[in-house]
């Protein structure tokens, strides 16, 4: 099995609109959510208050671009990381099915919990 | 790898260099550690719908998940995940002036320009996310 090379444009747009998504959003977000107020830093605004935020139809909106944009960005570095660091390009197709079809699986899942929550 | 062409060409010869190449130099390891800042992205990507999902169960839900956030475990796993996080910004953001040749007035933009840029637009995208998080409390 071969992937079509004309899809590689399109592959590379995901991969870089993902890591510029996560470059810009994530870091700042971990950091709150995760790190600074779990420690005590900082207090997170109440939870309806979130809820409403996140569930707004933009915040939805966001979500739905930056989940699935980021596991894309995953999809296509981890496929070369596989073929470069672990010498794996025979397993080209292989490896280029999983990661890419795996990201589709996991952006169908995050967007039916996104717009069912 | 050697292995008989389809299409009758003669067969390929590559030399297979060993599985981790990548650690005798530090520029090849920080390539590699640069790839794999894509599995991070992807679990901050799942931890913050799984975030949002107990926020929109109700507080019982939400307060067992801020329990597992405050175990010390995951606050040095968070921090660990949020340094690649940064890394990954970065590291982006350093490949940009590359990636982009933007000219105005038909003059290239300087590298340095290109890159304030991106570390402008991420202060403002953090400062923002900040504030609708945690609203600038304590």
């Amino acid at each position: 099995m071969r992937l079509p090379r004309t899809w590689e444009p399109f592959r590379w747009a995901l991969f870089s609109s993902g890591g510029m998504a996560a470059a810009l959003l994530l870091p700042a977000t971990a950091f709150v959510l995760w790190v600074a107020a779990p420690a005590g830093w900082v207090g997170l605004r109440p939870r309806e208050d979130l809820v409403g935020l996140l569930l707004h139809p933009l915040g939805r909106l966001v979500l739905s671009a930056l989940v699935p944009l980021s596991f894309f960005h995953w999809a296509h570095r981890f496929r070369y990381t596989l073929y470069d660091g672990l010498q794996l390009k025979h397993l080209n197709a292989l490896i280029a099915s999983i990661c890419y079809g795996g990201a589709a699986a996991a952006s169908l899942a995050a967007l039916a919990v996104l717009w069912t929550l | 790898m050697s292995g008989p062409d389809p299409r009758g060409r003669p067969r390929w010869h590559r030399e297979r260099a060993p599985i981790f190449w990548w650690l005798g130099k530090w520029s090849y390891t920080a390539f590699i550690i640069r790839e794999l800042t894509s599995l991070f992205v992807a679990y901050a990507a799942v931890l913050l719908l799984l975030h949002l999902r107990a926020l929109a169960t109700g507080a019982e839900a939400t307060l067992r998940f801020e329990e597992w956030l405050r175990a010390p475990w995951t606050r040095a796993w968070h921090a660990f995940v949020l340094g690649m996080l940064l890394y990954h910004a970065e590291t982006w953001f350093r490949l940009a002036p590359q990636a982009l040749a933007v000219r105005v007035g038909g003059k290239r933009v300087p590298s340095a320009a290109i890159l304030a840029g991106h570390w402008a637009a991420w202060a403002a995208f953090s400062a923002a996310a900040w504030f609708l998080l945690a609203g600038g409390g304590s």
